[in-house]
């Protein structure tokens, strides 16, 4: 790389800057409010040192709490309590954002076709992904400083807070070179986001079953590396060297890639496709299947990952409630079922947000048809507006339910494997897809917007995040109880802990109903593209 | 310069009022229309009847009362620079853009309402073709044909091969030319009644540019009707039996070609034997320059034999005369735009010299 590879550099930045200003700040200052609100929640709840040890003890073996958060460190100071209530959380969101600023600046605009009229200027091979790469890189800078801040001016020690928000920035960069290296292989901007949403799922799962383990399986995970920087906890800076340094290598790998590679392409060569339609690809929905397959499948593999891998802990959360008499009484009092019991409600709960992600993404893919110009030739045969909606909305709805289903027989067999009882893998089923009527309603939700305000159908992610927040931390961070209620994850009964009761699911249903037809109506009456 | 300067001169004429044009262009059509025995009346049975067409984005006004009128069986040209509303019509046309004033009817239908019904019967290839980059180009042309139901498998093969596209690249990897030719055999494949065609050879090399005009005389000659948007003048010049030229949103001309010649001006170049005295004096001449024994000028059509006996009484030693050709019709109505632009450059450095 020498520097007439870089020419144009600055000013690509600052096209960056000027198209993507909104995106940044978006992202960044959300990762901001959510460690500072969680830091404020936190010491709201824990008013004392009493309170805190309280909790500690509650949380130190508990290995559903584990699983979910990170390792039990420092949990007998308020820190602790901050860095594992949304350490693992804030890095995922992290991950998220550098792995998708990359996918879209990079092979985003490659596949667009934007960055071919940049290369014909004076601009060097390297300079449009090295400007990308220093616009995440900046990003996260601005997330280990505005985090770090935001911790120290919520009163907590300094030390703790910067381990904290640089270990955050790490993890970003270890994400954002890992997407550079996807950038490279594949020509298709969807697979790159669909890589990066895959690597941190398996950085999570790695990192949950690791902590609730041995720890051993935790270094194979960049969150887990992150998290043995232990802030609040005798912080040590090493563990962040290993990310940095694999960051590195793979960004030197991606140049490798990127300089043996052709404009436009990718590494894989495309093979020669069939030669005229198979008899399925005729109807809409055959097109509909076609377009969605991937993404579908790539859900799937997802929340295939995620469900085995909570199952398989569960029996380690048995044992803990068998060997902690304590802990049982207090399970008992309380009479929310087994925490075994409660431990699968949260983690459907969590596994439908995830879901929820497809429900939105693939009814969006009404909007992303429309804005590429390719429902126009559809709409330009005897296909009307609803039949073409209908195709993408029955993949929609369809596919969640299937999404659902995955996760429970997922964590369901995998539990009965690992020691659990048969019995639970009907139960846990019925526990995931029980969560059916949440995703419509987003699906329901998105349609809407896409029916009447196209222009802001992404609020559905904004709206999706919303409810990730309310089902996570709402407690943390003592949402009043509207707002709670505001998320229809949050009026799903918590199978298996909970017992079923139809009215909410009937009536997620019916408004869901009301907003598919309420979407499919806007459409109909305003133009497209 | 005289070229200028004679675009300068018509401009006069077309400015005064296109209204009046368009009524003796509607007056020619009606004879013509008798001539021919075609429908003289405006009635619902031409395939495409717009009138007063207005189509607001917001502040912008893409459409202000826009005519077309597309007669069955003829191949229609629809010009218009860029940004004039022509992909705007269509869409309305398709029935995915809702007019905001006046009227259109498709097939005798409504285009937004009988949407569905009334795209049985036509074909269409929009003016950017985006296509799925993970299908390939024959899995999308099956996919367009049997979405519209009819569909000849082997004329697609043909078609293909005609057009010399390798069906089995995925869309990702085809050119723009390439990407054209997919949804123009996906729509020649079909027996639509209708084709309607937005800039469809804008990509096509010239060769592939003579395919497509052959393609066109064939569904031409089985008496189906084409809407064909292009800038290509040579292509409108061979296939169209009509055309309509549209600028700001409005019609500015319509007509057969030779109707539109007929209402402008032929040039003139002329090798007199004495002086050209007077020759400025008479009606229906515009631009004249005169050096030495030679003269230029442009003459409307009306006073052309006139002017022809003035000029044989003057003594013609040697005689250049040629029809507007569809360039200089085009630049006669695009051109007010440059003019304005002129106008305003002048106007801020200080007026007329």
């Amino acid at each position: 790389m020498n520097a007439e590879s870089l020419a144009g550099t600055v000013a690509l930045i600052r096209l960056i800057v000027r198209r993507s200003r909104l995106w940044i700040l978006i992202w960044v200052g959300s990762i901001t409010l959510l460690a500072y609100l969680t830091a404020v929640g936190v010491e709201s709840i824990f008013p004392d040192q009493a309170s805190i040890d309280q909790a500690a003890a509650a949380s130190q073996n508990n290995a559903a709490a584990i699983a979910f958060n990170g390792p039990a460190q420092g949990l007998d100071t308020l820190g602790g309590e901050v860095a594992f209530q949304v350490g693992a959380m804030g890095m995922v969101v992290v991950a998220l954002m550098s792995a998708f600023t990359i996918g879209r600046l990079t092979r985003g605009e490659e596949e667009a076709g934007r960055l071919e009229l940049v290369r014909s200027l004076p601009v060097g091979v390297h300079a449009p992904t090295v400007a990308a790469l220093l616009t995440v890189a900046v990003m996260n800078g601005l997330v280990a400083a505005l985090v770090s801040a935001a911790l120290i001016a919520s009163g907590l020690p300094a030390t703790g807070s910067l381990v904290m928000g640089v270990s955050f920035a790490a993890v970003g960069l270890f994400f954002a070179a890992a997407a550079l290296v996807a950038a490279q292989i594949t020509e298709n901007t969807r697979v790159v986001y669909g890589a990066g949403v895959a690597l941190v799922v398996l950085a999570y799962v790695l990192r949950a079953v690791g902590d609730v383990g041995d720890g051993s399986l935790s270094w194979f995970s960049p969150i887990g590396i992150a998290q043995k920087a232990r802030p609040y906890a005798d912080e040590r800076w090493w563990p962040l060297l290993p990310l940095l340094l694999a960051a590195a290598a793979l960004i030197v790998i991606a140049s490798r890639l990127a300089v043996r590679r052709d404009h436009g392409a990718g590494l894989v060569a495309p093979r020669p496709g069939p030669i005229g339609a198979a008899p399925g690809l005729g109807r809409p929905l055959g097109l509909a299947i076609r377009l969605q397959r991937g993404t579908l499948i790539g859900w799937a593999a997802a929340v295939l990952v995620v469900g085995v891998a909570y199952g398989w802990i569960a029996p380690t959360i048995d044992s803990f409630v068998a060997n902690n008499p304590t802990v049982a009484q207090l399970m008992a009092n309380a009479g929310t079922g087994t925490l075994t019991d409660t431990y699968f409600a949260t983690s459907f709960r969590v596994m439908a947000l995830i879901a929820a992600g497809f429900a939105i993404q693939s009814t969006l893919r009404l909007r992303g048809e429309e804005s590429a110009l390719r429902a126009e030739p559809v709409l330009a045969t005897p296909v009307s507006r609803p039949r073409w909606a209908a195709s993408h909305l029955a993949i929609a709805l369809g596919g969640s339910v299937a999404l659902l289903a995955v996760a429970g027989l997922a964590a369901g067999l995998s539990y009965a494997i690992a020691g659990g009882p048969w019995n639970s893998v009907p139960r846990l089923l019925a526990a995931a897809i029980v969560y059916a009527p949440a995703m419509w309603l987003m699906v329901g939700l998105a349609l809407i917007v896409f029916g009447f305000a196209p222009r802001w159908v992404d609020g559905a992610w904004a709206l999706l995040a919303g409810f990730f927040v309310i089902g996570l931390l709402g407690v943390i961070l003592r949402l009043p109880d509207w707002v709670e209620q505001l998320s229809p994850f949050d009026h799903i009964p918590a199978l298996p802990a909970a017992s079923l009761d139809a009215l909410p699911l009937a009536v997620l249903t019916a408004v869901s109903a009301v907003l598919v037809l309420g979407g499919l109506f806007g459409l109909r009456r305003r133009d497209i593209g | 310069m005289l070229h200028r300067f004679s675009i300068h001169g018509l401009r006069g004429s077309a400015r005064s009022g296109p209204s009046a044009i368009d009524e003796t262009a509607v007056d020619a059509l009606r004879q013509h229309a008798h001539a021919t025995g075609r429908t003289p009346e405006l009635g619902a049975s031409a395939p495409i009847v717009v009138t007063g067409l207005v189509k607001n984005f917001g502040t912008t006004r893409a459409l202000d009362g826009l005519d077309l009128r597309v007669e069955t069986g003829e191949v229609h040209g629809f010009l218009g620079p860029n940004g004039a509303g022509k992909t705007t019509t269509i869409r309305i046309l398709l029935g995915l853009l809702r007019a905001d004033a006046g009227s259109a009817t498709l097939l005798g239908g409504d285009p937004w309402r009988d949407a569905v019904e009334l795209h049985r019967r036509i074909a269409y290839v929009p003016g950017e073709v985006s296509l799925w980059p993970n299908l390939s180009g024959g899995e999308i042309i099956d996919l367009l044909g049997r979405l519209r139901g009819d569909y000849d498998r082997k004329r697609r093969d043909e078609l293909l091969e005609r057009f010399e596209l390798d069906p089995k690249k995925s869309a990702r990897t085809y050119s723009k030319g390439n990407r054209q030719k997919v949804a123009l055999v996906a729509a020649l494949a079909s027996d639509a009644e209708l084709l309607i065609l937005d800039e469809p050879t804008s990509g096509l090399d010239p060769l592939m540019e003579a395919v497509f005009q052959d393609c066109i005389r064939e569904v031409k000659a089985q008496g189906r009707t084409v809407l064909l948007s292009s800038h290509i003048l040579a292509e409108v010049e061979a296939l169209c039996d009509r055309l309509s030229i549209i600028r700001l949103g409005r019609t500015v001309q319509s007509g057969t070609l030779q109707e539109m010649r007929h209402l402008t001006r032929t040039s003139i170049k002329a090798e007199l034997r004495s002086p050209a005295d007077g020759l400025d004096k008479l009606p229906g001449v515009h631009g004249l320059a005169i050096r030495d024994s030679q003269v230029r000028f442009d003459v409307d059509s009306d006073h052309l034999d006139f002017v022809m006996r003035r000029l044989a009484e003057l003594g013609v030693a040697g005689l250049e005369c040629h029809p507007p050709t569809l360039e200089e019709l085009f630049l006669v109505h695009y051109g007010e735009e440059l003019a304005k632009e002129q106008g305003q450059a002048s106007a801020t450095s200080g007026g007329p010299r």
